[in-house]
Order: C-alpha cells, then sequence, then structure tokens
C-alpha cells in the first residue's frame, strides 16, 4: 500500500465529503445566516448607525456561493489529507481490523477531536453572536481546544492498545474512553468562556444553526470515512486477489 | 514503537493486514501536515484574530464558510 496512493486517495474523499457537506451547509446552515444577519442590520438600524454603506468587500451571494464552497473544499481536502496519514498510522495496528473498519474508525475518532471536542465547550457562532473585540482570544481558545482534542484522542489510541493485552479489548477501551471524558469534563470546568450573545438574538435561530454547523461536519467526516474506507478495501482486495497485474502501486 | 501487533501466539485469529511501514509514512505526514495547516489558517482564522495579508478580503471571501465549520469569525 503506497503512501502516494494513499494521501492522494484522503485529498479526494475530502473533495467529495466537502460536496456532501455543502449540501448540507445550503440546506441547513445558510438560511440561519441569512436570520442572523436580518438580525444584525435590524440591530445596526435600531441603534442609528447609519452604517455609511460600508463598501461591501464580499457580496452576501459570493460569500454563500463561491467563498463557501471555496472554503469547504480547502477544508475538506486538508481534512482528508491528514486523515489519510492518520489512517496509514493506524491501518495494520488496531488488531486485525481492516481497511474499511479502520477507516470508519479514525474518521469517528476525527470527528471527535477536531470538531466534537472545541464544539462542546465553544459552539459555532453565527454572524452577531460574539464580541468582535474577543476574537484574539476566542480564537486561541478553538485552536487550543481543537489541539488538545488531537493530543488526547492519540494519546487515548496509544494508551488502549497497551492496557489490550492485560485487560482485553473491551476493557481496556472502556477504561480509556472513561478517562478520555473526565478529562475533557475537567478542561471545559475549568477554561474560559469569553461568549457575547446579543440581546434579543432569536434562540432558535442560535440552535438551528449550532446543529447545521455540527451536521455539516458529521456529514463530512462521515463520507470521508465511508469513501476512503470503501476505496481502500476494494484496492485491499484487488491486491490480494490471485493473478492480479503485479502494477499499479 | 508499533511493533506489529500479530502475535505469533495467536494462530487462531486473523492476522493484522500489512499496514505501510513508519518510515515511509513520517516524510508525507509533515507534507500533509504543513499543507493542511496552511489550508485550515486560511479557511478559520486569516484576517480574523491574525492578519497576514492585510485588508479583509480573506475574512470576507471565507465568511460564511468560517462560521458554518464552527470557527470564530468575528
Amino acid at each position: 500500500m503506497g503512501m502516494r496512493t494513499l494521501l492522494v486517495r484522503g485529498m479526494l474523499a475530502g473533495l467529495a465529503a466537502a460536496a456532501v457537506a455543502l449540501l448540507i451547509a445550503w440546506i441547513y446552515g445558510e438560511p440561519q445566516v441569512g436570520h442572523a444577519i436580518a438580525f444584525e442590520e435590524a440591530q445596526h438600524a435600531a441603534h442609528g448607525h447609519d452604517h455609511g454603506d460600508e463598501a461591501e468587500v464580499v457580496s452576501r451571494t459570493v460569500q454563500r456561493t463561491t467563498g463557501l464552497i471555496t472554503a469547504l473544499a480547502f477544508y475538506g481536502v486538508a481534512i482528508g489529507g491528514l486523515f489519510s496519514i492518520a489512517f496509514a498510522f493506524a491501518y495494520g495496528r488496531l488488531g486485525a481490523l481492516g481497511a474499511r473498519a479502520t477507516a470508519a474508525l479514525v474518521a469517528a475518532a476525527g470527528f471527535v477531536a477536531i470538531e466534537l471536542v472545541p464544539f462542546l465547550k465553544y459552539p459555532a457562532t453565527p454572524p452577531a453572536v460574539g464580541n468582535p473585540e474577543t476574537i484574539g482570544s476566542r480564537t486561541a481558545l478553538y485552536f487550543g481546544m481543537m489541539a488538545l482534542g488531537v493530543l488526547a484522542t492519540a494519546a487515548a489510541v496509544i494508551v488502549a492498545r497497551r492496557l489490550v493485552p492485560r485487560f482485553g479489548a473491551w476493557n481496556a477501551v472502556t477504561a480509556t474512553v472513561v478517562a478520555y471524558v473526565v478529562l475533557l469534563g475537567v478542561v471545559y470546568r475549568v477554561t474560559p468562556r469569553p461568549e457575547a450573545i446579543a440581546e434579543g438574538f432569536p434562540s432558535r435561530v442560535l440552535w438551528d444553526f449550532r446543529i447545521a454547523s455540527l451536521g455539516l461536519q458529521l456529514a463530512l467526516w462521515s463520507t470521508l470515512g465511508l469513501l476512503f474506507g470503501y476505496l481502500t478495501e476494494r484496492s485491499v482486495t484487488r491486491a490480494r486477489a490471485p493473478r492480479a497485474v503485479p502494477a499499479k502501486v | 514503537m508499533a511493533p506489529s501487533t500479530a502475535s505469533p501466539a495467536a494462530p487462531a485469529r486473523p492476522a493484522a493486514p500489512v499496514g505501510v511501514p513508519l518510515r515511509d509514512i513520517v516524510p508525507w505526514a509533515v507534507l500533509a501536515l504543513v499543507l493542511g495547516a496552511v489550508l485550515i489558517y486560511f479557511v478559520g482564522a486569516e484576517q480574523g484574530a491574525t492578519s497576514l495579508i492585510s485588508g479583509t478580503w480573506v475574512h470576507e471571501f471565507t465568511h460564511d464558510g468560517r462560521h458554518l465549520l464552527g470557527f470564530p469569525c468575528h
């Protein structure tokens, strides 16, 4: 199994995953972004900020289409590439798990580490939510939580692998997951939360926006894991098949 | 690190599939990490908390994706 093939496959699967995420974003996310911007503008108008028509750098139409497509595509390719590296480290090193199961497991772990861990403490915010003056600290906290998610997940996998021979797979994984959750619970309790929700911001828009954001990420990671697993399983089976053409690394 | 988990003592269980040797992964891992970090930075943070390029175009262009992917935007 060549690393180059895996990396290219990961980036392409990531791109396909981004396309699925784009659909979720358009159907469930964009309406909420629209509501939030309408709220923001109504507030500006009410406070007499005459805006002076602050020159629009990028129009809403471009933000909703080209901008969103580009952002998701870049993100999908980046995540897909990193996913393929994580898969290469995991494949053949997690007991007898095959390509499909390894890909599914790595995708689930990636979703938890990169999306769920930061999301539970610092959930996605629609426009008009969040104080612009705290963007620096909020960004640092968000990326810090993401880094913690990645490190804790990698540590959990290493620890669980070491515990398996002594306690068996079920007990080893259960103990590791419990320790992981307790660690996060402590971190969540002690980290600051510099969130500012504008007064009167519709809670339903906030909820729907956050669920859309989480759903989009879930769709992205699921597509990535399942598609990559399917393609890799297929190529493994082909390579093992007798009389297979030996070329095509 | 990470020796093969297929122990010869357990012949009844299916052997672990042959993975990619670690030394083959590392250079690709470095490449993917660097490129991935740059992409995620531009999608998630540029012209928000920090700016490498002056102006607000990157921020405004990636605006919806940034919000919907869960990054703090503004």
